[in-house]
């Protein structure tokens, strides 16, 4: 029998159409989970709702340069055209006549369906939008610094869930030695300064003796919770002039703050929002355009590839989680000098986690996090501002919000997300 | 660059990984060093490369001494070293991973990317190595990515380089091309030491070899003065056989079976577009083809290891698609995996528990769960001893063994339970030759018993040594089915190289083609 032979290779069709299943797998996953959103919102907030009641935006602020008027909007119709909206986008990606930029289409979806959820609660009523949006930005900035914190460790290789540990020591530092010097400043330096002790501790732990890391952080995350509480009750509460820091007022960048809306926004604000924006762009920078970038994200993906080359990589694990410790420390002196005027128990509350969950949704990359972040803060302040609004919608419900969001999110990324490929992984010098 | 090592002793707990070597490499020299699975050529040049301190002995450069304390200084000092398993980083570009450690900077350390591109270009032209400096490592061939590894030593300016086991993972027109580079680098006054375990290739471009066995020199010699007859007598220290005396196959009934399968890689492309094979107990299939043609891809998808898009896997008649490697394992299936240090072994564990790792839960290795040391010592001890694993002990983990003794703990675990289908992809990778032979008679010996061997393997001269027929892919399918004897290296180079044959125009990827009993 003479050899065997083929035809000139065609690509096979059957293969094509499996290449494509997990893609449609997903596009449908979305586009029903966006149609349910755009029934909803025309059953809910459109069928369902009292007619003939106003829901009113509130855009600006008496305060501010720039007066904007108010939006006023037939809170039913905008309930039922936005909904059919919403639902149209989901049958265009169930029948596959989007096939591309599965994800945006389904944000766009979901922040439609915000507005009419808004347009809702508000009806017969006004809500501010801006109050929103400015709230957004408040309660972002902590887990920024802390996806900030922990994108330093992890693009270095080391896995740092001791965020939480790290904000809440810089919370406590700020609030006492603030007190004491009568200065806010001093406050932000020594909160920085205890992250950064957090980060060398992390890093005897996990670099050098190569301690597993979840649980080296784990012992950070309890040895800080348990020192700050007892020393805030033992010190704090007693002698309750250490307590009073004193806080971080707000300032204008001349200028840029009258622009309309975005001026009072954005560029009117306390030191940290600014911080955020400037790691943000610095972190980009340093990261992906400098040697330094280079030589950390190297150590953090290939770290025997790195020694090769001559590159220290302990030295320059060690340099990256302090450096993380430090902007950790910063993100928890947000707490006392910022936030509230004072340190109570377990004020962070869990930041430190949610700023975890940013730095992975925004797979390792600044500007990915502080997206993260401003989702997640955007979910929480629009979860208290509905509860005030004294909705029918159960308050548990409510609570929820920024979880399943944070679920919903991950799951639209996972997959696609990746994590330096040393991540966790301790380096052993020969 | 002329580099001298004099009287270099190395000692781990419980080996001396070189007893005292002398080695001098004149400059536009190619030196080649050879040497058995743990002779201790991967040592050596670790101590010269400074990532090993030389416990005895010293290192000259052009005739100065040099302490070498870290790979920085030795770069420093225009050492470069291409290691048997590659140092770059996947997520990188060729050009971020050539300047990584040397980078051209601007303020505030800003990267010259510009600078180095041009650099990288430059040095490409020069030598040849056509590389395109902004492309992503992992989405690049093994043989390019080498390439990059030499740029990355010429970046330094290294005026000695080391290549350990370079064409391991090379295609044959890849080892042309590498060949032709290093010539071109020794013409240019450039040391170059080469290792590996094919005596052809060293004959071919070596000016003068050095042997070592058991850590030390056993001669010197050079290609003109010696053959791979002889050369293969000096590293192993017996008359070595280089053929393989088989008998002609008896293929009984069908074992595996792979109907229509399709299998994508790991970004998501189709790499096995189906893929159909039969193979017979007592017969040895092999599937030849250039690398990242969809072999690895279709052995993983047999053993477990990767979904299966479409297509089915019959396993004695049954059908075992989608098993996982357990439930595989269970069928009847043993394997010997392509990265012998990702999936083969875990190298913080004693060889003796590697030796068992997936039969712990068998008698007479465990009795209800409890492990029973006594046993699994004593059947480490006789396969250390069977298959000529050069260990210190049974106890020392499996890491420190030398690459091409992991391999041999592999195959042992797996030869001793093998009874149905034994599926091996690249089993006699970075071995050296006494034990491919003994390898290859234990292969035959299987198929004697009467187990079906599925072969993975990128070396003709391993495919035509062993295969009784020979499946050649091309882009992810069979492009044609040969009976070893209608096969020669070049009717199968041209298969794999995507040439259509002209004949009988039979569909090859359907089942009618595998006609050859
Ligand atoms: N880090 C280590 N710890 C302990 N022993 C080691 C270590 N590295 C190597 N050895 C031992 O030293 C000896 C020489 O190993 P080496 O890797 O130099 O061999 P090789 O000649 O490169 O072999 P191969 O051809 O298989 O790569 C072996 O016996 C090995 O087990
Ligand atoms: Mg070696």
């Amino acid at each position: 029998m003479p050899t065997t032979l083929t035809e000139p290779l065609a690509p096979s069709r059957e293969a094509d159409l499996v290449a494509e299943r997990s893609a449609a797998r997903r596009r449908v996953g979305f586009g029903v989970a966006t149609a349910l959103l755009g029934l909803v919102a025309m059953l809910a907030f459109g069928i369902g709702s009292e007619s003939g009641l106003d829901a009113v935006f509130v855009l600006s602020r008496s305060s501010d340069a720039v007066q904007i008027p108010d939006v006023t909007v037939p809170a039913r119709a905008t309930g039922l055209v936005l909904g059919v909206v919403v639902a149209a986008l989901g049958a265009l990606l169930v029948t596959g006549v989007v096939r591309r930029r599965t994800f945006l289409v389904f944000g766009v979806g979901l922040a439609l369906f915000v507005v009419a959820l808004l347009a809702w609660a508000a009806r017969g009523d006004d809500i501010s939008i801006i109050g929103l949006l400015d709230g957004t930005l408040f309660r972002a900035t902590p887990l920024a610094l802390g996806a900030f914190a922990g994108l330093l460790c992890e693009r270095a290789g080391v896995v740092n869930i001791a965020i939480e540990g790290m904000l809440l020591a810089g919370a406590f530092v700020a609030a006492l030695t603030a007190s004491a010097a009568g200065t806010p400043w001093v406050g932000l330096v020594c909160g920085m300064a205890a992250g950064v002790l957090l980060g060398a501790f992390l890093g005897v732990m996990a670099i050098t003796y190569r301690v597993d890391q979840i649980i080296g952080g784990t012992v950070i995350n309890i040895f800080s919770l348990g020192l700050t509480s007892y020393l805030g009750t033992q010190v704090l509460a007693r002698y309750t002039d250490l307590n009073d820091p004193g806080a971080f007022r707000a300032f204008g960048i001349p200028g840029l703050e009258r622009l309309p809306l975005v001026g009072p926004l954005l560029f009117h604000n306390t030191i940290y929002v600014f911080l955020v924006f400037v790691l943000t762009a610095a972190l980009w920078w340093g990261l992906f355009r400098t040697r330094w970038g280079l030589r950390v994200r190297s150590v953090g993906e290939h770290p025997r590839a790195a020694d090769t080359v001559g590159i220290d990589v302990l030295r320059t694990r060690y340099r990256s989680v302090m450096l993380g410790g430090a902007v950790a420390g910063l993100g928890g002196t947000w707490f006392t000098l910022d936030a509230t005027g004072g340190f109570n128990e377990n004020m962070t509350a869990g930041k430190g986690f949610i700023a975890l969950a940013a730095l992975i949704f925004g797979r390792w990359h600044p500007v990915g996090a502080l997206v993260a972040a401003l989702v997640f803060a955007f979910s929480e302040e629009l979860q208290t501002r509905l509860a005030l609004l004294d909705t029918p919608i159960p308050s548990d419900f409510l609570l929820m919000t920024p979880y399943v969001v944070t679920i919903v999110v991950v799951a639209g990324v996972v997959g696609r997300s990746r994590a330096p490929a040393a991540d966790g992984q301790p380096y052993v010098v020969e | 660059m002329k580099v001298e090592l004099r009287g270099i002793t190395k000692r781990f707990p419980g080996v001396v990984a070189c007893k005292g070597v002398d080695l001098t490499v004149e400059s536009g020299e190619v030196h080649a060093l050879l040497g058995e699975n743990g002779a201790g050529k991967s040592t050596l040049m670790n101590i010269l490369f400074g990532l090993y301190r030389a416990d005895e002995g010293e290192v000259c450069l052009d005739g100065e001494p040099f302490d070498c304390r870290s790979p920085a200084q030795a770069i420093a000092a225009g050492i470069g070293m291409v290691h048997q398993h590659f140092m770059l980083v996947p997520v990188f570009t060729v050009a971020e991973n050539v300047m990584l450690g040397v980078e051209p900077t601007g303020p505030l350390g800003r990267l010259d990317r510009v600078e180095a591109r041009r650099r990288v270009e430059e040095l490409s032209d020069r030598y040849g190595l056509a590389v395109d400096p902004d492309a992503v490592i992992e989405d690049l061939p093994v043989g390019v990515q080498q390439r990059v590894e030499i740029l990355k030593a010429l970046y330094r300016d290294a005026r000695c380089l080391i290549l350990d086991e370079p064409t391991a993972v090379l295609t044959p027109h890849e080892i042309d091309e590498l060949m032709a580079i290093i010539r071109q680098l020794a013409d240019g006054g450039r040391s170059v030491i080469f290792i590996s375990h094919k005596l052809r290739e060293a004959l071919g471009i070596a000016d003068r070899i050095t042997v070592l066995r058991g850590g030390e020199v056993v001669g010197h010699t050079t290609p003109a003065e010696t053959d791979e007859q002889a050369l293969a007598a000096m590293m192993v220290g017996r008359d070595v056989q280089l053929v393989v005396d088989k008998a002609p196959a008896r293929p009984g009934e069908p074992v595996l079976e792979v109907d229509g399968l399709v299998v994508s890689d790991d970004r998501g492309h189709r790499a096995v577009d189906g893929v159909s094979l039969t193979v017979r107990a007592g017969e040895i299939l092999a599937i030849a083809g250039v690398q990242g043609n969809g072999q690895s891809e279709l052995v993983e998808a047999i053993c477990g290891l990767r979904p299966v898009d479409a297509g089915a896997v019959r396993l004695d008649g049954r059908d075992v698609t989608g098993h996982d490697p357990r439930a595989m394992f269970r069928a009847g299936l043993a394997h010997v995996p392509e990265d012998r240090q990702r999936d083969g072994l875990i190298g913080s564990l004693p060889v003796a528990d590697n030796l068992v790792l997936n039969q712990l839960d068998r008698r007479p290795f465990s009795r209800r769960s409890v492990i029973n040391r006594r046993e699994v010592r004593r059947h480490a001890a006789r396969l250390v001893e069977e298959f000529d694993v050069r260990t210190p002990s049974i106890d020392t983990p499996v890491g420190n063994l030398s690459g091409g003794n992991q391999q041999k703990v592999i195959i042992a675990r797996e030869f001793f339970h093998a009874d149905r289908l034994l599926v091996l992809s690249q089993p006699t990778r970075g071995l050296d030759v006494g034990s491919i032979q003994y390898i290859h008679r234990q292969i035959v010996a299987k198929r004697d018993e009467g187990v079906a061997v599925l072969l993975n393997s990128s070396e003709l001269d391993e495919v035509l040594a062993l295969a009784d027929r020979i499946a050649v892919v091309y882009r992810g399918r069979v492009v044609g089915v040969l009976d070893r004897e209608e096969a020669n290296r070049e009717r199968l180079g041209l298969l794999m190289a995507g040439a259509v044959e002209e004949a009988a125009a039979v569909e090859a990827t359907g089942e009618e083609e595998v006609t050859v009993t």
